[in-house]
């Protein structure tokens, strides 16, 4: 079958501060997702997740690599097409302060990829969106409210009900629940749960927050300076992980229950700078494991069980 | 009393006068930190966590901020009513501070070598060629590599974990009793995060530090602090040993929070959530604060605000505890 979205090859490159060289943010991603599915990326800041999820949905031009919507390549597509395409896919931003206009008010949020795609009457929409602040927990009497008049998780709310207005088959989530306190983080979690289960989404769903990406995903991807260096099942990911990157990750979280502590994995050193890439593998500098082959040379994937780690020490199956 | 107690604040009410009028936004807070000793203190945004340590160090302008009631006892004598000269003296020299976001607390047109040696010059009144030493030392201390090289760059050049190490050096240059860390790893990836909180870890022990860590998250505190303290709209609702309370929460908040957490839910299972939000200060109501979001609120909640009352090993401030 068909997947929903498939990424090959996607690369993005800046040019570095000083102009001279080249800055890898995304390096040669390959994905997919099948419908229904759920995504996870995760990764640290400067890994490249953020710019992976834009070019998934053409907001930000690859400069290699393709992404297939339903088999169906939208680099190829004039902006006409691709237009029509973002009713398919749409996103949802981590900071609901700075992603929805201070100067509209809810109603007009929710309805304006409605309007921009010409969908129904001016009655047709004010019932949609009706329906759609209930759908999200939001009371429809608050629709003339602006912005500003709602709590970060309320916004929240607010950004999902617009993100799913026309109906779309695949929704990014850009660190969705990062700006929100813990109570109101699981609040949201189950609503795009509910969702999901409703309207048949799919997710990428983006975040630094393991625990989380534990929780939603049917699939993770980890990725390190622009590359992903390790995917599969969720549970094999978290649960059994062969990179040594995604170790460390997980043992670096904070455990609240003395029985899941992990002793930790700690690296040494900061994030290397995505301007100045290690040779051999990225993550050499930092690894507790490294040997003089992972200076030399960039370790390919290896696949191990149901996952796969870009590490030359991963026993392969 | 506890005579050992190096921080003991009693009662203490902070408020802000608003365009609104006056405002409550720390209400009756005590708790007890003995020498040596971690406390965690925990909320979500909004709780008053962050204005209560800043009250201990008397960061906060005033007007519009007040001390309403209360007493803040440092090594015996009530801070809250020193005076900005004698604070001066206290703060950077037997407590020292930590802020959550390194880049704006660091001034960055100063070299982090004279940032750091900032305190020796004030505190101590060494001069710059006497104070390099030990600030080369302190940098060494807080896992700096380079130290002769770093004292000559500016924050800008330095990565966040860097300058949060920074942070810490400045804040422990003159061997404080005390340390506030007040989001002290937010700002930062979770790799460095666990590099920071070794790094604290390990400066407590080795400075015989007392530690307030005010941080909204729990496994934070769980790792780090012996004893916890709760704060929620304003109040402490829970405290104890940091183990038990999470093992055996009393207060239907502390156990909502400990189990919205993603961190303890069955994958594929619902979140068990709070549901509505935190009333902001100014709104909060008569009777417990909790009880419009509690699902096990009684009458009595609504009318009366519960003080602090000892339970099993802990003390929680809730009329209708967990079982």
């Amino acid at each position: 079958m068909t997947p929903l979205l498939e990424a090959r090859g996607l690369s993005k490159f800046f040019p570095s501060r000083d102009g001279k060289g080249i800055v890898r943010a995304v390096n040669d991603v390959s994905l997919s997702l099948a419908q229904g599915e759920t995504l996870g990326i995760v990764g640290e800041s400067g890994c490249g997740k953020s710019t992976l999820a834009r070019m998934l949905m053409r907001l930000i031009e690859p400069s290699e690599g393709k992404v297939l919507f339903q088999g169906e390549d939208l680099m190829s597509l004039p902006n006409g097409a691709m237009r029509q395409r973002r009713r398919d896919i749409q996103i949802v931003f981590q900071d609901p302060y700075a992603s929805l206009d201070p100067r509209m008010n809810i109603a007009q949020i929710i309805a304006e990829p409605l309007e921009i795609h010409g969908i129904g009457t001016r009655a047709e929409r004010a019932a949609r969106v009706k329906e759609l602040t209930s759908l999200v927990g939001l009371d429809p009497a608050a629709a003339s409210r602006y912005p500003h008049e709602f709590s970060g998780g309320q916004r929240q709310r607010i950004g999902i009900a617009r993100a799913i207005a026309l109906e779309p088959k695949l929704v990014v989530l850009d660190e969705p629940v990062s700006a929100l306190d813990v109570s109101i983080q699981s609040q949201i979690l189950n609503l795009l749960d509910d969702l999901r289960t409703r309207l048949r989404l799919s997710y990428v769903f983006i975040s630094h927050d393991l625990s989380v990406v534990q929780h939603v995903s049917d699939r993770v991807a980890v990725m390190y300076l622009g590359r992903i260096v390790e995917d599969g099942p969720a549970e094999a990911v978290l649960g059994a992980p062969k990179h040594p990157y995604t170790e460390a990750l997980i043992s670096a979280i904070p455990e609240i229950d003395p029985g899941r502590r992990k002793s930790p994995v700690l690296l040494s050193g900061d994030p290397p700078n995505p301007e100045d890439v290690p040779s051999g593998c990225a993550f050499s500098p930092r690894c507790p494991l490294v040997q003089d082959i992972c200076r030399r040379e960039a370790p390919g994937f290896r696949q191990s069980g149901p996952s796969r780690a870009r590490c030359h020490f991963v026993e392969g199956t | 009393m506890t005579t050992d107690s190096l921080l003991r604040i009693e009662g203490l009410t902070v408020g802000f006068n608003t365009e609104h009028g006056p405002v409550r936004v720390v209400e009756d807070v005590s708790f007890d930190l003995p020498a040596g000793h971690t406390l965690g203190l925990v909320g979500e945004s909004g709780c008053g966590k962050s204005v209560t340590a800043q009250t201990i160090m008397r960061l906060l302008p005033s007007p519009p901020a007040r001390i309403e009631a209360g007493r803040i006892l440092f090594a015996g004598d009530d801070i809250a009513a020193a005076s900005l000269k004698q604070m001066q003296k206290i703060r950077g020299d037997r407590i020292g501070m930590v802020f959550q976001e390194p880049m704006t607390s660091l001034n960055p047109t100063l070299r982090i070598g004279e940032q750091i040696a900032e305190p020796l010059r004030l505190h101590r009144g060494m001069r710059r060629a006497e104070a390099e030493a030990r600030v080369i030392d302190v940098l060494k201390q807080v896992g700096i590599g380079n130290a002769e090289r770093r004292l000559l760059q500016y924050p800008h050049e330095l990565s966040g974990g860097l300058r949060q190490r920074v942070m810490i050096a400045m804040a422990i240059i003159c061997k404080p009793q005390l340390l506030i860390a007040d989001e002290p790893t937010t700002a930062l990836d979770v790799t460095i995060q666990a590099q920071i909180m070794e790094l604290l870890r390990g400066l407590q022990k080795e400075l015989n530090l007392a530690v307030l860590l005010i941080t909204h998250d729990l496994g934070m505190v769980a790792e780090m602090c012996e004893t916890i303290a709760v704060m929620y709209a304003g109040r402490i609702v829970e405290t104890g040993r940091t183990a038990e309370v999470f093992a055996r929460p009393h207060h239907p908040y502390t156990f909502g929070l400990l189990n919205s957490s993603p961190r303890r839910a069955k994958k594929g299972q619902r979140l068990p959530s709070i549901p509505g939000i935190v009333p902001p200060p100014g709104a909060r109501g008569t009777g417990c604060s909790f009880a419009a979001r509690c699902p096990q609120a009684l009458e009595r909640c609504r009318i009366e605000t519960p003080p602090l009352l000892p339970m099993g090993s802990d003390a929680a401030a809730c009329w209708n505890p967990m079982p």
